[in-house]
């Protein structure tokens, strides 16, 4: 197995001066401002770096990392790196397995993520995460503008078509087309009466202060739960509340519900352990006489009031999106998230040439195939958007066509078939992203790569097929969508205990499917 | 944008909710999530598995089976239940045909919530019959 202990850079870019001695990026006309510094604006100026489009990055950080710069608060990501797993660390296998790596083209720059954890965990720590990011931008030759807060938005029409222009603490930048990677990081309270007595997550003080503490947390996601799991040891006793029974992602067979990590204040709970899990509305707190915090709930089951007397309360209830004016110029939001409404290509469904990279990318939730939903809020999902972003852009505006590889006509059902087993961008982003070759017979059969699955469904083309991996819930199984003359069939192929889609079984049905659009594919 | 209070706002006048509390507004607001569709996307595809139970909150979206269009939908009107009922694909898109703000509860969550929801099952039925009677009275006018 390969470990790529890069020291060097990839050779591509000269060594640049630290960030104290220059700060790139000034302000003034760029083709595409990147807005944010955690992995999905550095993955997104990745691509663009790579693809030579003209950019700059800016950040209000001091440097990269993003949310992992200070979250999860206690320090240990939920998102696993599995060292030893299948495949070299530069491997496109490998990426399956780790979900906290940057993608590259430069082999000494992919699966990184592994080089900086300590053995003790599959789950990064925060530091670890973001000595992994720092290190992949470093060593990428990516430049950001530090420290330059992007304050407000604006339309200006010029002879050269509309420009967005986006004030800064260090001035205006002009662009056609901004693309913010500001991830979903405003805390969120709701309007509950007396809300000011709690403290949000993002505002938890050190676990040490909440001993013998009652601890009653709002909220009954994975942050809630963090907190819970965290301070087990500490507070006298901890009560959770939310409308909505909690789940775990063991039930909900997704990223939806709180991970396994999380796990342990559900025994408590069963137990009678000094965990009391409620679904129950949050009315209102006050403080009483004695200075206990009084939560007043109303239980979701029967609408009885009830009340809980804490010491501290936490509102573990979410962050939103910082879109600043964003929703003044015509960006349509959804959700409690304020997340923007967007494309399969992660374009403002509003506000056209506005583009979004990183988490927010769940806002475009694409097919949410029974029920379950893309990882675009995670960086095993949105690295992949990124990606095809960067991409579609390239072509749309930027000329430059998308890169394809020609594919033999008896290997289209041997190529999907691999495709279903290993690519990570399927397994990563089930129902979402698609494995895609087209058989025009004017060019042949095309292995054309990664496209949103809507896209495929929902744009007209020449006759072609795209590969997905997709769960209902009890079994995870390879989907092919066959388009020919126009109409779009979908067949589901048989789940495999083991995963593996290239044996006989698989090999036949495909076959006889792909025999509708290249005469022979079974037997080849 | 909304908070699951406004979501809870915005559904309690709606007949499938009539029947609720607000503590149960809240568990809806909670269970469902807000979706938006700008103006020509398809919500649901025709023929294709998997889909979801929607409410429409704002906007309108019509029903069109084979190209052909069946029916306009808006606000309060709901769709996806039959296929997730029949575990079969949608025999209809739904196309929006102005921008559509829905709540959506994704098919395997469905069965547990009509069971934890009874009054909402009945009012579901009550319009799947209403929906059958005037399908019926179509087709004998037809005749």
């Amino acid at each position: 197995m390969t470990h790529p202990r890069t020291q060097g850079r990839n050779g591509r870019r000269p060594p640049r001066p630290a960030e104290s001695e220059v700060r790139p990026y000034p302000p003034g006309d760029y083709d595409i401002v990147v807005v944010g510094s955690g992995p999905g604006a550095l993955q997104v100026g990745y691509y663009l770096d790579r693809l030579g489009i003209d950019h700059a990055i800016i950040s209000s950080d001091p440097g990269p990392g993003g949310m992992f710069r200070k979250w999860p608060f206690f320090q240990r990501l939920l998102s696993w790196t599995k060292p030893y797993a299948l495949g070299d660390h530069d491997s496109r296998e490998f990426e399956r397995w780790d979900w906290n790596s940057l993608l590259a083209r430069e082999p000494e720059l992919r699966g990184i993520s592994a080089e900086f954890m300590d053995g003790t965990s599959d789950f990064p720590s925060r530091p670890e995460m973001e000595a992994n990011l720092t290190a992949f931008a470093e060593r990428a030759g990516l430049r950001v503008r530090f420290g330059c807060t992007w304050e407000s938005t604006r339309r200006e029409e010029t002879r050269d078509g509309d420009r967005f222009v986006l004030v800064t603490s260090d001035g205006e930048y002009r662009c056609r087309f901004p693309i913010f990677a500001v991830g979903v990081s405003e805390p969120y309270s709701p309007r509950t009466e007396g809300i000011e007595l709690a403290v949000h997550y993002a505002d938890t003080r050190d676990a040490e202060s909440y001993a013998g503490k009652r601890l009653f947390i709002i909220g009954k996601q994975n942050s809630g739960f963090e907190l819970a799991t965290g301070l087990l040891q500490w507070a006298s006793r901890i009560a959770l509340s939310s409308p909505s029974p909690a789940k775990t992602s063991i039930e909900t067979k997704s990223l939806v519900g709180v991970r396994a990590r999380y796990v342990q204040p559900f025994e408590d709970s069963i137990l009678g352990g000094g965990v009391d899990i409620l679904s129950a509305s949050t009315k209102g707190i006050s403080r009483s006489p004695s200075g206990a915090l009084i939560v007043k709930l109303e239980r979701s089951d029967n609408a009885t009031p009830m009340t809980v007397e804490a010491d501290e309360v936490i509102a573990a209830t979410g962050f939103t999106c910082p879109l600043r004016d964003l929703p003044d110029l015509g960006v349509a939001t959804f959700g409690q998230a304020k997340l923007p409404a967007q494309t399969e290509f992660w374009e403002s469904v509003s506000v056209p040439g506005i583009f979004f990279a990183g988490t927010i990318t769940q806002g475009a939730a694409g097919l949410k195939k029974h029920g379950m939903p893309s990882n675009s809020g995670a960086l095993h999902g949105y690295r992949y958007n990124a990606r095809v972003l960067v991409r579609e852009i390239a072509r749309r505006h930027f000329g430059m066509p998308l890169e394809r590889q020609p594919l033999a006509a008896g290997d289209l059902r041997d190529h999907l078939l691999s495709e279903a087993t290993r690519a990570p961008e399927l397994w990563h982003q089930k129902a979402y992203l698609a494995s895609v070759v087209t058989l025009d017979p004017n060019d042949g059969v095309q292995d054309v790569g990664i496209l949103p699955l809507t896209h495929f469904l929902d744009h007209e083309g020449p006759d072609a097929a795209a590969m997905t991996i997709e769960s209902d819930g009890a079994s995870i199984y390879p989907v092919v969508y066959v388009r020919r003359e126009g109409a779009v069939e979908e067949h589901a192929l048989e789940p495999d205990p083991l995963h593996d889609f290239e044996g006989l079984p698989h090999r036949r049905a495909l076959g006889s499917i792909l025999d509708r659009l290249t005469a022979g594919a079974s037997v080849a | 944008m909304a908070t699951r209070d406004e979501i809870a706002d915005s559904i309690a006048g709606m007949a499938i909710f009539v029947d609720l509390a607000r503590p149960q507004l809240m568990g809806v607001a909670s269970r469902f999530e807000e979706a938006f569709f700008q103006t020509g996307t398809r919500v649901l595809r025709q023929g294709l598995t998997g889909s979801g139970f929607y409410v429409i909150l704002d906007g309108e979206a019509d029903v069109v089976a084979d190209g052909q269009k069946l029916a306009t939908l808006a606000r309060g009107d709901f769709f996806g239940e039959v296929s997730v009922l029949l575990g079969e694909p949608p025999t209809a898109d739904i196309v929006a045909t102005r921008p559509l703000r829905c709540i959506v509860l994704g098919g395997p969550g469905v069965e547990g919530f009509l069971v934890d929801h009874p009054r909402v099952m009945y009012r579901m039925l009550q319009a799947s019959a209403r929906r059958l009677r005037n399908a019926n009275r179509r087709m004998t006018a037809n005749q």
